[in-house]
């Protein structure tokens, strides 16, 4: 019996159509919404939002549920519509000095000036299953309390001031800002391009590889000098007006940390800054981002590489999560072409194993 | 919600303009890794995003589109591309070689000969054929630079040392134009001949890795060999069960549990137009159900 590939065009078909019921569920449940999505799984929202490089809660609460809650799926959608989108320009340099802050801590000093904010955070409690969850409960109100309208610096410009760390790069404001999506990536990267494929980089990938310094391999002797979370302007210079005119706010994550630097033959020892943003409340995202941060500047820094979270085309390359699950799961394609040909190969070089060994063996026999 | 609305053959016109210069410069330079910012395309990468950028940014509305995978036009990869530009550009597709315009393929070039009015489109995996002895894209990008492609020859040479002949069966590299040394993309080396004087323009495209590079009509392409080991192209023991072709590449299809194989065309195209004009292979209309 031969059975030829024809027919895939109706079992495309109906696999989606499957897809499609699979992912309703049991009809008797309710169809969850995208308002619930974005208001319940938010920190998912973040995630997809971030990975996707897009800002955009609904469209990503879209994506999860259409992607059945898979999250890199989600990412993906997301990341397809963003390609379609017309690009009008960047936006002035977020000033995350001024951001509404929801909550923001630093691990380097015991007190700074306007205070440590734990806001909301998974931090400290304990990790016990809460069957409450299971059936709706009434959730009491928020502790209020009085609004500090003095500023909160960075801890960063705190340590900035006394020069104990190195001054963050001024934008160069005459030079355009890189973008990868827009030009193929080539090395060496500089750091503008460097973050922004961290920024769009897998969570999981770039904890691990954080994960991995901090176990020796690269290691930088990080301290979170800062992750603070809220709401922050945005501004963009419109050519008509002249001027900067606000585009509105976003929730944004910013992870400062604070790296040992031994010092060179032209610089001083001083500390040296790594660097994580992400859209959102995304923690564990930006503290990662800004450990291999810091690890991929040992070149800019001169010290010794050799690690894999030091070596920017390592980490670059396999960032994409996109990129990454669409060429391990495109191995579900037919390689009959291929695999014909190695089999062509393989019983040949079969063959002439067994012609070698018999000559071996006549060869052996002649001998005796 | 911001609603999706989408461009003719799917990508913006910007893009398409940016992807026609990287065609455009690939041409000037046969055989040559041209960057591209590659675009995320609502098929996962690895699944032909590159061949897909290429064909969406050289597809006008005149074109006559045919997509194989495996040289099959029924493959599902192939069905979901050929749907695609049938929904974004609604341009008329084929599964006839000679009809077509505008072909794109993952893993063969049809048997059929192809004319100056064609172009032949791969999807690309990995562009870089140094790759696999070379991982770094600076080093290698350097080799092509100077045109230093020993370590290729030094490999070719360990398999004819080891083996007695070249033991590399698909995605066999060729020099284009004397100068580059190219990836073929997961062709059978079976199918390197066709690449040599072709009338048709074959361009390549990489997604994930965001090249694109061509090989202008009736450009020398030779598959990298030694004098005294010369390149071969796999030769089948027996015909095409079904249209009897000595001369195709051939798919093993497995018939039985009990260790029954007939071969028949990967080209489906190809076989199907044989057996319209008559021929016919030793398996046909035989104990084998042909569907």
């Amino acid at each position: 019996m031969y059975v030829a590939v024809k027919g895939g065009e109706r079992a495309i078909e109906n696999a989606h159509r499957l897809l499609a019921h699979e992912r309703r569920g049991d009809p008797a449940i309710p169809d969850i919404s995208l308002g619930q999505i974005s208001g319940q799984l938010t920190l998912a929202v973040d995630r997809v939002m971030t990975e996707g490089s897009l800002y955009d809660r609904e469209l990503a609460a879209l994506a999860i549920k259409q992607a059945r809650g898979d999250m890199i799926e989600a990412i993906f959608l997301l990341r397809a519509f963003r390609a379609t989108l017309p690009r009008f320009g960047a936006t002035e340099p977020l000033d995350t000095a001024n951001m509404q802050v929801r909550r923001r801590i630093s691990s380097t000093f015991k007190d700074v000036p306007g205070g440590q904010i734990l806001g909301p955070t998974f931090d400290y409690t304990h990790r016990l299953l809460d069957p409450s969850l299971t059936e709706g409960v009434t959730i009491p109100e928020p502790a209020l309390g009085d609004v500090d309208e003095a500023p909160m610096p960075r801890v960063t410009d705190i340590l900035g001031a006394d020069g104990l760390i190195e001054p963050s790069p001024e934008a160069d404001t005459d030079q355009p800002v890189g973008d990868l999506t827009r030009d193929p990536l080539s090395f060496p990267a500089d750091r503008d391009l460097r973050l922004q494929n961290l920024a769009r980089g897998d969570e999981g990938f770039l904890l691990a590889l954080g994960y991995s310094t901090q176990r020796g391999f690269g290691r930088t002797h990080p301290f979170a000098g800062e992750i603070r979370f809220g709401e922050v302007e945005v501004e963009f210079v419109a050519e008509d007006a002249g001027f900067a005119v606000p585009l509105g706010s976003i929730t944004l994550t910013e992870c400062q940390m604070v790296n040992q630097f031994k010092g060179s033959d032209t610089q001083a020892p001083c500390f040296t800054r790594g660097y994580g943003l992400a859209f959102g409340q995304s923690e564990r995202k930006t503290m990662s981002m800004a450990l291999v941060d810091r690890s991929l500047r040992a070149r800019e820094l001169g010290e010794e590489s050799r690690s894999p979270a030091q070596d920017e085309e390592f980490v670059m390359s396999h960032s994409d999560n996109v990129q990454a699950t669409g060429f391990v799961e495109h191995l579900k394609l037919p390689h009959y072409v291929d695999f014909q040909s190695e089999l062509g190969l393989l019983r040949k070089l079969r063959k002439e194993f067994e012609a070698a060994k018999g000559s071996d063996v006549s060869l052996a026999e002649a001998a005796e | 919600m911001n609603a999706p609305v989408y461009n003719f053959a799917y990508l913006d016109e910007q893009t398409k303009r940016m992807i026609r210069r990287a065609i455009l410069k690939a041409i000037a330079i046969p055989g040559y890794q041209v960057p591209f910012a590659s675009r995320e395309m609502p098929m996962p990468y690895g699944w032909g995003t590159g061949g897909v950028q290429v064909t969406a940014a050289i597809l006008g509305q005149g074109d006559t589109l045919k997509v194989i995978d495996q040289g099959s036009d029924d493959t599902t990869n192939a069905i979901s591309i050929r749907k695609f530009f049938e929904k974004t550009a609604n341009v008329k597709t084929t599964t006839v070689t000679s009809d077509a315009t505008v072909i794109q393929t993952r893993h063969r070039i049809p048997e059929t000969a192809l004319n100056d009015n064609q172009v032949l489109v791969y999807q690309v995996p990995i562009p870089e054929p140094l790759r696999f002895l070379e991982p770094r894209e600076t080093e290698t990008r350097r080799m092509h630079a100077l045109g230093e492609y020993g370590l290729m020859h030094v490999k070719l040479y360990e398999d004819i040392a080891r083996h007695g002949h070249i033991a590399t069966t698909y995605a066999y590299p060729v020099k284009v134009n004397e100068r580059y040394v190219m990836d073929p993309s997961p062709t059978p080396k079976f199918d390197n001949p066709k690449m040599d004087d072709c009338e048709a323009l074959q361009l390549f495209g990489a997604g994930r890795e965001k090249r694109i590079y061509a090989i202008p009509p009736h450009t020398k392409v030779t598959s990298l060999d030694f004098e005294d080991h010369p390149f071969e192209t796999y030769r089948f023991d027996a015909p095409c069960a079904l249209c009897g072709s000595k001369t195709s590449y051939l798919d093993e299809v497995v018939v039985d549990d009990k260790g029954g194989r007939m071969f028949v065309c990967s080209d489906t195209d190809y076989c199907e137009t044989r057996r319209a004009d008559g021929h016919k292979g030793a398996g046909f209309g035989a104990d084998h159900q042909v569907m």
